[in-house]
């Protein structure tokens, strides 16, 4: 079974064999139309329609067929239940399947899955239908000469495909979140699509704890999606955001995921600890609430699990918020000299905030311009340029 | 998208009948199909409106109002808040909530607004909210 496209017809075929026949117009034509359960649906529809008939035929006196019909109903539900379950996840995971380009990934689960069509893909992401159904073509094509099985990882391997997985769920959400291209800053469909995916795996591998980390961070970030654009389509950095703006909702959802996640015992993945930084922020009704000192030590946990200069920058940011503008330059004059970050515009535009904070201006002037040489969004520039003005004002 | 699904309020819903648990079992099935979909964000029942009130407004004036009220067809006994691709999804999921007693009863589809919906005056009002 190397084949997705043969794949999904035996996931139909499945069915199929369980009713014998589907009516005309109940063969899903969009595999992601499972994830509306709508062939479950339609599948019980079916059976239901013909206990009907049968009932009618056998209506008087029968009490005992009756009650051994409503037992097998229940076992034809549970029974389709599972296999609409597992043919869903072997789905998921042969679409992130590692063999796969990422770009690969994200297109094919947003068709088999998300129940996109390639046209709606294209839209998704600013690139020409037919690039999309190339992907896609292109995609199945190497499942097969690879002979990918269509089937749920066990054992060993289910940690790393499962966070391949969990990789193009939230890689779908980003993209919604704060988009690379176009003109709009955010997309919210894509984020709704990823979100719903995630919950979607939560309820098929409910004790993966990594599953609802990623849920609870999905939710809590989708909560300040309408807060993050200013009136004319810029962005609103989260501590300048109006909280009031802020998807209760969202973040009553993502606090009782992250809960989940942490009921399940162990250490906290990356993304439950990205949910539990994310969860500081969504508790505090003022930014001035905010427990930074929490988020200090949660980005200390993810820099141990996930080493890399941005998580070191952000905590460097999180320390001097906690304990003062000395303590985050000091990891910050420690950052200076890594190289991934020569040319990232956030490292010296952090650090001159704390020189300025610092009353250390003269550096802090340079710094900003350097910061603003080095960024490409122009509205982000002008606002440096003008801290360095005011940096060579001597005022911060 | 979101949608807010009315139940509209039935004789049994305003005498604060509770459901059987027939019903209480398949609306719990039908609660768990909408969470492995990923729809369901809520669902609530309400107490009859004998137990809620009204308030009233009339300029500057507000008269409370106890219930419970009389038009019980106007009246809403439980709501869900769904998150569904299109209207037409809404609609196919409402078709398949339960109802084991075949009693009439209505239930109503409303799209939520999201921000991009609201227009300018809303946009503006954000703004001077923030400055």
């Amino acid at each position: 079974m190397g084949d997705v496209g043969l794949a999904e017809e035996l996931a139909q075929d499945a069915l199929v064999a369980a009713l014998e026949q589907w009516p005309v117009s109940g063969v899903p034509d969009r595999p992601g139309a499972w994830l509306m359960g709508t062939a479950k649906h339609r599948a019980i529809d079916l059976l239901r329609r013909r206990k009907t008939l049968e009932r009618k035929h056998e209506e008087l006196g029968h009490d005992l067929l009756g009650t051994r019909q409503e037992l097998a109903e229940r076992d034809f539900d549970a029974a389709i239940e599972d296999d609409m379950g597992d043919d869903l996840l072997r789905l998921i995971f042969t679409a992130c399947h590692p063999v796969l380009s990422t770009e690969a990934r994200v297109a094919l689960t947003l068709r088999l899955l998300g129940g996109l069509t390639t046209d709606e893909i294209a839209r998704a992401y600013l690139v020409p239908e037919a690039t999309v159904a190339q992907r896609i073509v292109r995609a199945k094509r190497t499942l097969a000469e690879a002979r990918v099985p269509f089937e749920v990882p066990r054992g060993a391997d289910m940690a790393a495909r499962l966070s391949s997985v969990l990789e193009v769920v939230y890689l779908i959400f980003n993209e919604g979140y704060s988009a690379t291209a176009g003109d709009s800053w955010v997309r919210p469909e894509l984020c709704e699509d990823a979100l719903r995916l995630g919950r979607i795996l939560a309820e098929l591998v409910p004790t993966e704890a990594e599953v609802h980390g990623l849920v609870a961070l999905m939710e809590i970030q989708a909560s300040r999606l309408r807060a993050r654009l200013g009136p004319s389509g810029e962005p609103v950095l989260l501590l300048d955001q109006n909280r009031g703006r802020w998807d209760q909702l969202l973040i009553h959802r993502g606090l009782a995921a992250l809960e989940r996640a942490e009921q399940l015992g162990g250490a906290l993945g990356p993304y439950a600890l990205q949910a539990a930084i994310a969860a500081c922020h969504a508790r505090a009704q003022t930014p001035a609430e905010t427990d930074w000192q929490r988020i200090a030590a949660l980005y200390d946990a993810l820099a141990q699990l996930t080493p890399s200069p941005v998580v070191e920058l952000n905590r460097a940011v999180a320390l001097a918020m906690a304990f003062g503008p000395a303590a985050g330059l000091e990891l910050v004059d420690v950052l200076t000299s890594e190289p991934s970050l020569k040319s990232y515009y956030l490292l010296p535009s952090v650090r001159g905030d704390l020189l300025a904070k610092l009353d250390r201006f003269e550096e802090a002037r340079v710094e900003f311009e350097r910061a603003a040489s080095l960024t490409k969004n122009a509205r982000e520039r002008k606002l440096l340029l003008e801290r360095a003005a005011a940096c060579a004002a001597g005022v911060s | 998208m979101r949608f807010l699904i009315l139940v509209k309020a039935s004789k049994d819903s305003e005498a604060g009948v509770l459901p059987d648990e027939k019903l209480f079992t398949e609306m719990g099935q039908f609660n768990e199909q909408l969470v492995k979909a990923g729809v369901l964000l809520v669902a609530e029942g309400l107490q009859p409106s004998s137990k809620g009130a009204r308030v009233k407004f009339s300029g500057a004036k507000r008269t409370v109002i106890d219930g419970p009220f009389a038009e019980t067809k106007e009246l809403i006994a439980g709501f869900w808040l769904w998150e569904v691709k299109s209207r037409e999804e809404a609609i196919e999921w409402a078709k398949r909530i339960p109802n084991p007693t075949g009693e009439d009863g209505v239930v109503e589809i409303r799209q939520v607004y999201e921000a991009g919906d609201l227009g300018e005056a809303y946009t503006r009002a954000q703004a001077a909210v923030k400055a």
